[in-house]
């Protein structure tokens, strides 16, 4: 039996009525993973016992704790799969460990939150990357992951890129005639989505019709802010050079696969039935109101084979009030602002610490 | 009704697997050639072979062989 947090419509739940269904079954995860994990058993045993009376009360996990230890519910006999996330080169990886069930609601989650976009039909599908990053299951990147997760919501795969990053317009064209007039579906990550899919479509003066289209994207805006592209930027763009008006960005980590945030109308980032997000002070830890910019955390109810359902990420965002039922986008309207800062010392502030060593 | 031997040899095909397989047990991520991209593979043969649209669900669902041949049943191909 599936939870109705899944099975009914998503992003439709009021905030309040959400929090008073997540409340018991976070709860009741917290004991779960305390009774299964001893490593996370341990980490609450540490911590003073707080009031306990809602969301922002319930414990929360340094999602950096999957890079330093493997945490685990279950059984290693049970263990389906153990997913490592991307990780900047000589960084750590986090691994994370799966059974079936976890799995198994992993995937209906996503697709729930996927259909309310795309509809139940599987759509043709055009991926903004190279055929190759899907290749050899061996030497899965992070980016081959990402696009493998997002195959079974398509289907006629077509790559529109050839490993130096050009548009592949033979076969652009032959998708384009194919389906025209259909809806499609158009997935990549952010960054390659207009570094080589739209700026490339400008600069080779590509006729390219894609205003029937629907766009979903990941991945962070890090590189774009460096030239200083941002969501309305990255909209107004795509509509300039293809026509596309249906885009939806999405948030989500490999600690919570299937929790994806997904961008609406409003553009903002919602989560669905059963995540929610509390940001918080940097300085106090305290929940931060409404308008303040804080440390994101994340909640999930998906997360049985290890405890994942309450992280505090290494995103800085803000929560700008939470979205209407009417508009068929419930659920807090989240902005993420990008990563937390990290205290690095380089470039000048060499000499200073050089002067305050000697 | 539809010789079963049809859905046999698509699974054969798609996720390069003996003819001899035991059926009844074969599942997803149960064997090594049953992964998600051999996955993808098989729902495109499927839909090639039996000419219908497999929904996302139905995607999703379909984790062992006896499971894609009762699901089958809703695009209308029904099993002797």
């Amino acid at each position: 039996m599936l939870d109705e947090l899944l099975t009914r419509p998503q992003f439709s739940i009021p905030q309040e009525e959400k929090e008073a269904l997540l409340l018991p079954r976070l709860g009741e995860l917290v004991e779960h993973h305390r009774d299964a994990c001893a490593g996370y058993r341990r980490i609450l045993d540490a911590l003073p016992d707080g009031p306990g009376r809602g969301l922002s009360d319930l414990p929360y996990l340094p999602v950096s704790m999957f890079k330093s230890h493997l945490l685990q519910s279950i059984p290693d006999d049970e263990v389906f799969k153990v997913m490592t996330s991307s990780g900047t080169t000589g960084q750590a990886v986090s691994r994370v460990v799966l059974d079936r069930t976890t799995a198994d609601l992993q995937a209906r989650a996503l697709a729930a939150v996927m259909t309310t976009v795309l509809g139940p039909r599987r759509l043709p599908m055009l991926i903004v990357d190279t055929p190759n990053v899907v290749r050899d299951r061996r030497t899965f990147s992070a980016r081959g992951a990402g696009v493998l997760g997002m195959l079974s919501f398509g289907r006629h795969h077509t790559y529109v890129l050839d490993d130096d990053m050009a548009i592949d317009v033979g076969a652009l064209e032959r998708f384009a005639e194919r389906f025209s007039g259909q809806p499609v579906l158009v997935f990549g990550f952010t960054f390659m989505v207009w570094k080589y899919f739209h700026q490339q479509i400008q600069r080779r003066g590509l006729d390219v019709d894609l205003s029937g289209a629907v766009l979903i994207h990941s991945g962070g805006w890090k590189k774009l802010q460096d030239e200083a592209v941002g969501n309305a930027e990255f909209r107004a763009g795509l509509e300039r050079s293809t026509g596309l008006r249906r885009i939806h960005n999405f948030y989500g980590m490999v600690e919570q696969v299937g929790g994806v945030f997904l961008e609406g109308p409003d553009g903002y980032l919602h989560p669905p039935n059963f995540s929610d997000v509390i940001i918080r002070d940097p300085v106090t830890w305290a929940e931060a109101p409404d308008g303040q910019v804080g440390v994101i955390e994340v909640l999930s109810t998906l997360p049985r084979s290890y405890p994942g359902h309450v992280l505090l990420t290494e995103d800085l965002g803000v929560v700008h009030g939470a979205g209407s039922p009417v508009t068929g986008w419930a659920g807090k309207k989240l902005e993420v602002i990008g990563r937390i800062p990290r205290a690095e010392l380089r470039g000048c502030s060499d000499t200073h610490a050089y002067a305050s060593a000697s | 009704m539809t010789d079963e031997s049809t859905l046999r040899k698509a699974f054969v095909d798609s996720l390069d697997i003996a003819p001899d397989t035991d059926w009844e047990s074969l599942s997803y991520r149960g064997i090594e050639e049953w992964d998600s991209v051999a996955h993808m593979r098989l729902i495109a043969e499927l839909e090639d072979v039996f000419d219908i649209m497999i929904e996302t669900e139905d995607v999703i669902d379909m984790n062992s062989y006896v499971v894609a041949r009762k699901l089958l049943g809703k695009y209308g191909i029904d099993f002797a």
